[in-house]
């Protein structure tokens, strides 16, 4: 991968913070955006923006067209069996409350379970201690080793013929940690259980197949991949998505509402409609496509490995500096371009701050994966992050900076 | 006459128990704000000339040149505020 190319399409990066150039490592929070994204968001505000569906006149027929084939490419990009299998959604944390609610609400009670592990996002236990609470189901939760990385035996023994859902991070937002979805997908399948996987921190940064892995449910945000914000996926098998109730109601989702006896009577619409409730984020869509269609042209394969080659150079120049504590695993065999840190006298907000001094962003805090650092007795943690526009130098500045502050 | 609004322009608290206060100076006032607050506080230490270790009434905290200070221990943003009145006015 070409990465000084690559460079060219951001014009954010030629920015200065601070009188620095800047240097942008929060990808996991969020990502910059090429200049094939943001002209596909101009263009379609520029000339075709219109409401999607069942318009007569061109520009909602060119919206729609220009909606669908974001649906098809993003489906291609995963590898998903049909564009009817996604719904979009506003982001990951809508995805996984999409899916609880829909499930929960009407396939959950007293006498199950949904198991979910300590190193998930919020996003991914909070919608769940919500609806247990609700619906009376017991939500369970599987350990994490102190280095971060997942208990498998631990999961896989609380995966019971009670277990409805096993919920699991791809990748962790915290360490980096990959964990292999696939084998903890088989284990939920042999018992009955579906399986949601939030993609928030791998779809962006590697090949993911859902026939493959075999996932029910997968759930990733637009904006961790170059897309703008306010635009994700939910991809649903569509045997299950099928067997859901709606999340919400209101125009789009349902294909009939007949009044008769002083009731209605509501028909929903089909696959992927049906959890499309009102006037989607056409143009995010659509920016979200133009994404998946550059990162395709890249190769998952090179952009997961030009990462994993600055995440090794990270820690290797990282692993001399005395003043610094690197959390997560030291094997960086199943790992991606997340570095967790520690700075000797400061608070990671602090850490953040000071790198922001020098242009460089950071993130800090929990990164909204609280039980993760009580698991890690951290009061929070300052957070590098790696995306395919990084380089080498840029890790040779973050390390001079560190370098400067041994003294 | 001056009021803490004038210097602020955000209070942000971070997630947790012992949550950090992160203060932002309005872009135009900062450096009236940096000025005035190294003129009342203690300088234990300098890095590199963009980030000031400060002590005032017994309380550590950090300024940063770029506009910034970060606050700990304190239990609300008005505790905060009136410390900031102390330090800014």
């Amino acid at each position: 991968m070409n990465t000084q190319a690559v460079r060219q399409d951001f014009p954010i990066l030629n920015r200065q913070i601070n009188g620095n150039p800047l240097i942008y490592f929060d990808n996991a929070a969020t990502t910059q955006k090429p200049r094939q994204v943001i002209d596909a968001i101009v263009e379609y505000y520029t000339r075709h923006n219109g409401n999607v569906h069942r318009g007569v006149h061109t520009l909602s027929t060119e919206a729609t067209e220009l909606y669908e084939t974001a649906r098809e490419d993003t489906a291609k990009f995963i590898n998903a069996k049909s564009p009817s299998e996604i719904v979009f959604v506003r982001g990951t944390t809508e995805a996984i409350n999409l899916v609880a609610y829909s499930l929960g609400c009407s396939n959950l009670g007293r006498g199950d379970e949904v198991l979910v592990s300590l190193m998930e996002h919020h996003s991914n236990i909070v919608p769940w201690e919500i609806l247990s609470k609700c619906k009376g189901f017991k939500l369970n939760y599987a350990k994490v080793h102190d280095d971060g990385t997942l208990d498998y035996e631990d999961f896989e023994s609380k995966i019971t013929s009670k277990t409805r859902i096993a919920c699991l991070s791809h990748v962790s937002n915290v360490t980096g940690v990959i964990n292999d979805v696939k084998r903890i997908a088989k284990v939920a399948h042999e018992n009955g259980a579906l399986m949601l996987v939030d993609g928030a921190q791998s779809v962006p940064h590697m090949k993911v197949d859902v026939q493959d892995m075999d996932m029910d449910f997968l759930a990733f945000s637009g904006h961790k991949m170059l897309a703008p914000t306010g635009i994700g996926v939910l991809y649903g098998k569509k045997a299950v998505l099928q067997k859901l109730s709606p999340f919400q109601g209101g125009g789009e989702m349902i294909k009939e509402v007949s009044y008769s006896q002083e009731r209605c009577t509501v028909t929903w619409n089909e696959l992927p409609y049906k959890f499309e409730a009102g006037t989607p984020n056409i143009a995010g869509a659509v920016g979200l496509g133009a994404a998946v269609r550059y990162l395709s042209e890249l190769g998952m394969d090179n952009v997961f490995a030009h990462e994993k080659e600055l995440t090794e150079y990270a820690y290797k120049r990282l692993r001399d500096c005395s003043n610094i504590t690197l959390y997560g695993p030291s094997d960086l065999s199943r790992k991606c371009g997340i570095v967790p840190f520690g700075l000797k006298g400061f608070s990671s907000h602090e850490a953040a701050a000071l790198f922001n001094e020098y242009g460089i962003a950071i993130r800090s805090g929990y990164h909204c994966a609280q039980p993760l650092h009580q698991l890690f007795k951290l009061e929070s943690s300052a957070r590098a992050s790696f995306y395919i526009y990084n380089t080498p130098a840029e890790v040779d500045r973050f390390v001079e900076i560190l370098r400067g502050l041994e003294g | 006459m001056s009021t803490v609004a004038d210097y602020v322009s955000r209070i942000e608290g971070t997630c947790g128990a012992e949550s950090d206060l992160i203060v932002n100076f309005k872009y135009e006032k900062k450096d009236e704000a940096i000025a005035n607050i190294l003129k009342k506080a203690t300088l234990k230490n300098n890095l590199a000339g963009i980030i000031f270790e400060l002590t005032y009434e017994n309380r550590s905290f950090r300024l940063y040149t770029s506009g910034k200070a970060i606050f700990r221990g304190f239990l609300s943003k008005p505790e905060l505020m009136d410390f900031l009145a102390k330090l800014l006015l």
